[in-house]
């Protein structure tokens, strides 16, 4: 009895000391960004201001606002969205819906993986050699939101397929029994019971594409424009490239500023993917059936 | 043309078409009664594992038609071929001839006009996730029924004939999937009744329903066969004594004996393993 | 008779084809065409940078200068040489040292939240990982260039904080978030009944977890760490801006390095549309894009194995 306590208490203590050690190295994987925002807060907190927010770069970009970068990224962001949520969505309804566990649905999923993990920059040659050249697109907002859509489906593809995987298989046949048509019962059933979590995946796509940088260089977003982008075929500036501008290629830049414009991008990034777990968190809690 | 064509193929007389299936069947139809679907020489197997072999029946126009059997019978894959629910289980494979009010069913070019016409009740009931009004409102919408008012005597009606209008009527509007089972049960019912069914499929229905409540719907099931045909599967075969005119026992993939219930309760069966099974000797 | 005329009204139901017919067939086409536009993407994407890279690929291209050649000297007027093999050591050392910091932290974690960690504090730390995955490549390169540097300066009296090290740590914070979660999805799926079997043999919690739940999910784990280096791999920004940009094979993690990646977006701008540098650029692409896919095939063949099991 006693030898075994002993046994129990040492174990116990094993068990503590292996705790311990993975407490510490997630906290490790976390703490780093605490410091890393902390900083950006410290040092580019100052910068903001409803100013820096809407007025225009001035003196080479050394002092003044970011307004056509903020502009520009709501522009590309929204229209990569116009085209890469349709388009992901009807994936998903075709993946989660029509197709069966067959070599072209796996297919399929082999190319979502694949187009998930292309290196941005591959996304960015594709996006300059089919959009910018081949359909003559130029470098313009179309041919960057383009890019930025094909890089940042799998992301409304996936969530969507998700979500309509959640609802389970015996709602569906009981309106096939019904005489329902499959879209009928896509669309009465199955979408109005997914259609929360879908729009958590776009929210999450809205914050990818907000950050990426690699794909928009060459297709469409300038280092510097002194006017607002008017058509899709213009040109635009963006606050993930205007990020690498000022902290890399502008001299003369006081340090507070390529902060202040990190600060900002980082908040929308956050805010937005904090949206979208809050929400899921929120419907975690919904129960629907 | 087509229609022409399937229209012929409606059985002249009842009669000639219990011939041709044969030895396996035992009984005659009367001659008044039509039947409302024949079975001819149906063979299920799923991706090459036979599940029902060489089934042929008849089911008349407003009769209860029970099958009873134990598990792995065959009967639920049966009553899925009926409403050609097969097309959309993968793996599934059906051989031989259905007959719905004499149409070749194989050969209908709009299969979801079919399965409306008939109801389907599953063995756990199935409240979908949307309000109780919907859940009823569904099928008539799909159908095109767009006024509100309609729709509002067709949800009463429903409702009312599955014997859940009482517990509901003050809370429409929430969700029907987060009714109590034998509550859901009874939905599932009503929405099967708003389809305005030929025939009424239920596969062991009060496997996740409260006695009580087993018994009011088996009253409501008497009431209906007025209007409709009913195929009753029931894993218990005292409710097929009490509810079904005619009785199937279907035993390891094949259709052992099919005869008046009341005669196959007596003891006057053709094969000693259906009287077995209706003592409780094995199942 | 009554009953035949009804029948008979009932089978041209049965056989006509109406509205819903059509839309529910318009529908399927619609979504088919939604399902193969990924691989249409992935087929077009292939297509369209080997066709930008055609010019040099088959004409001009040498196996030996390409990959064993250590001179990336493109802008050479007279004699430019395009040799990758010094950009390949680059991504190779960052990437080699992202894994180093990445793999024990990311396996580490997962195995706290995934073993250790219960309710919200498992709920709580999921959230800031998730988080973390979240902040932007630029962003991470925007750290390396300016606290990481200085930091790297002043600990180790270099001359340069911009290097393999820095990198290499940016790289491995930015792949761990990633890797965590999918190791995670990985013991997860390792059934509960393993456990208590374990458990009732009367084993300890580690032991537990090392004997039993990290061999039963040993390949997600593989697939995390490969998922984890094709992602350090591919990383554009943040090795452009924290590896100092140098061609260079580096001798030790404070040497300045440069990526394939971080060349093409470094180059790609200055160059004319067509000419042998554009071409050339699109065919370090061509490799990326064989590599990537080559490490994400294995990394699903291996995780898609484990669902299976």
């Amino acid at each position: 009895m006693f030898e075994e306590s002993a046994l129990n208490a040492r174990n116990k203590k094993i068990q503590l000391l292996w705790r311990t050690l993975f407490l510490v190295m997630t906290l490790l994987l976390i703490l780093p960004v605490l410091v890393i925002l902390g900083t950006l807060i410290a040092k580019g907190g100052s910068v903001i201001s409803m100013e820096f927010l809407f007025t225009y770069p001035t003196d080479g970009m050394t002092a003044g606002g970011i307004f056509p970068a903020l502009f520009g990224t709501v522009w590309l962001v929204s229209l990569a969205l116009l085209i890469s949520v349709p388009l992901g969505v009807a994936a998903a309804i075709y993946l989660s819906e029509y197709a069966g566990e067959n070599w072209f649905s796996r297919l399929i999923n082999l190319a979502i993986i694949n187009l998930a993990g292309v290196p941005s920059i591959v996304h960015a040659l594709f996006g300059v050699g089919a959009f910018v050249v081949f359909f003559g697109f130029g470098t313009s907002i179309l041919a960057a939101s383009l890019t930025l859509a094909i890089m940042t489906l799998p992301v409304v593809i996936v969530a969507t397929k998700e979500s309509l995987d959640a609802v389970p298989l015996a709602f569906r046949e009981a309106c096939w029994n019904m005489g329902a048509t499959r879209w009928q019962t896509i669309r009465k059933v199955v979408l109005p019971n997914a259609i929360s979590g879908i729009l958590t995946g776009v929210i999450l796509e809205v914050s990818r594409t907000t950050g990426e940088t690699a794909p928009i260089m060459f297709t469409g977003a300038a280092f510097f424009l002194p006017f607002l982008p008017e058509s899709v075929f213009d040109q635009t500036m963006a606050m993930s490239l205007h990020l690498f501008v000022v902290a890399t290629q502008v001299p003369g830049v006081p340090d507070a500023l390529p902060y202040g414009v990190a600060l900002v991008l980082v908040s929308m990034v956050l805010i937005m993917n904090s949206i979208s777990i809050g929400f899921r968190v929120y419907l975690r809690g919904q129960k629907k059936w | 043309m087509v229609t022409m064509a399937t229209a012929q193929s409606i059985p002249e007389s009842p009669a000639s078409d219990s011939e041709s299936t044969g030895a396996s069947e035992p009984r005659r139809l009367s001659e008044t009664t039509p039947a409302k679907l024949a079975v001819k020489d149906l063979t299920i197997s799923y991706a090459g594992t036979p599940a029902l072999s060489d089934v042929s029946l008849d089911v008349r126009e407003h009769e209860i038609f029970g099958i009873i059997g134990p598990a792995n019978a065959g009967k639920t894959s049966f009553l899925k071929c009926l409403n050609l629910m097969n097309t959309f289980t993968a793996g599934m494979e059906v051989e031989g001839q259905i007959l719905f009010n004499g149409l070749d069913t194989h050969r209908l070019k709009n299969v979801y006009a079919l399965r409306s016409r008939i109801g389907v009740v599953f063995p756990l009931p199935v409240g979908l996730p949307l309000t109780i009004y919907e859940n009823v409102a569904l099928s008539p919408r799909l159908r095109g029924v767009k006024n509100k008012a309609d729709l509002d005597v067709v949800v009463e009606r429903c409702l009312t004939r599955a014997a859940l209008w009482d517990e509901v009527k003050d809370r429409l509007n929430s969700l029907g999937s987060l009714l109590s089972g034998g509550q859901q049960q009874r939905l599932t019912i009503a929405r099967a009744l708003s389809q305005e069914p030929e025939l009424l499929m239920l596969d062991e229905f009060s496997i996740a329903v409260d006695p009580v409540t087993t018994m009011r719907i088996e009253e409501v099931l008497m009431e209906l066969r007025s209007e409709m045909t009913i195929i009753l599967v029931t894993n218990l075969v005292q409710q097929a004594r009490r509810l079904a005119d005619r009785t199937a026992f279907f035993l390891e993939g094949k259709c052992v004996e099919i005869g008046e219930t009341g005669a196959l309760f007596e003891g006057n069966v053709q094969d000693q393993r259906t009287s077995d099974y209706i003592e409780g000797k094995f199942g | 008779m009554e009953t035949r005329a009804q029948n008979q009204s009932l089978a041209a139901e049965f056989d006509r084809r109406n509205m819903d017919w059509y839309m529910d067939k318009l529908v399927q086409v619609l979504v088919f065409m939604g399902g193969i536009s990924a691989i249409v993407f992935i087929i077009g994407i292939f297509a369209f940078v080997t066709m930008e890279g055609a010019g040099f690929l088959f004409d001009g291209f040498s196996f030996r200068e390409f990959f064993l050649s250590e001179y990336w000297e493109p802008s050479d007027e007279d004699d430019p040489e395009y040799g990758i093999l010094a950009l390949i050591a680059g991504t190779a050392s960052v990437t080699g040292l992202a894994m180093v910091v990445a793999i024990p932290f990311s396996l580490g974690a997962a195995i706290f939240i995934g073993e250790f960690a219960t309710g919200r504090t498992r709920e709580f730390l999921k959230v800031l990982v998730e988080l973390l995955a979240a902040i932007p490549s630029v962003v991470w390169g925007f750290i390396g260039l300016s606290i990481m540097n200085p930091l790297i300066i002043e600990l180790f009296d270099v001359p340069v904080g911009l290097t393999v090290l820095n990198a290499g740590i940016i790289l491995g914070l930015m792949a761990a978030p990633i890797m965590t979660s999918i190791a995670e999805d990985a013991l997860k799926a390792v059934p509960d009944r393993y456990r208590e079997a374990a458990e009732a043999l009367g084993a300890t919690r580690w032991e537990v977890i090392f004997k039993t739940v990290i061999p039963a999910a040993k390949n997600g784990l593989l697939g995390a760490v490969l998922l984890g280096v094709g992602r350090g791999f591919g990383e554009t920004m943040a090795v452009l801006m924290a590896t100092g940009h140098s061609v260079n094979i580096p001798g030790s993690l404070f040497d300045s390095v440069r990526a394939l990646t971080a060349t093409i977006a470094a180059e790609l701008g200055e160059t004319a549309v067509g000419s042998e540098h554009y071409q050339v650029l699109f065919t370090i692409g061509i490799f990326l894009f064989v590599i990537t896919f080559i490490i994400n095939l294995t990394a699903d063949l291996i995780v898609r194995g484990v669902k299976n099991q």
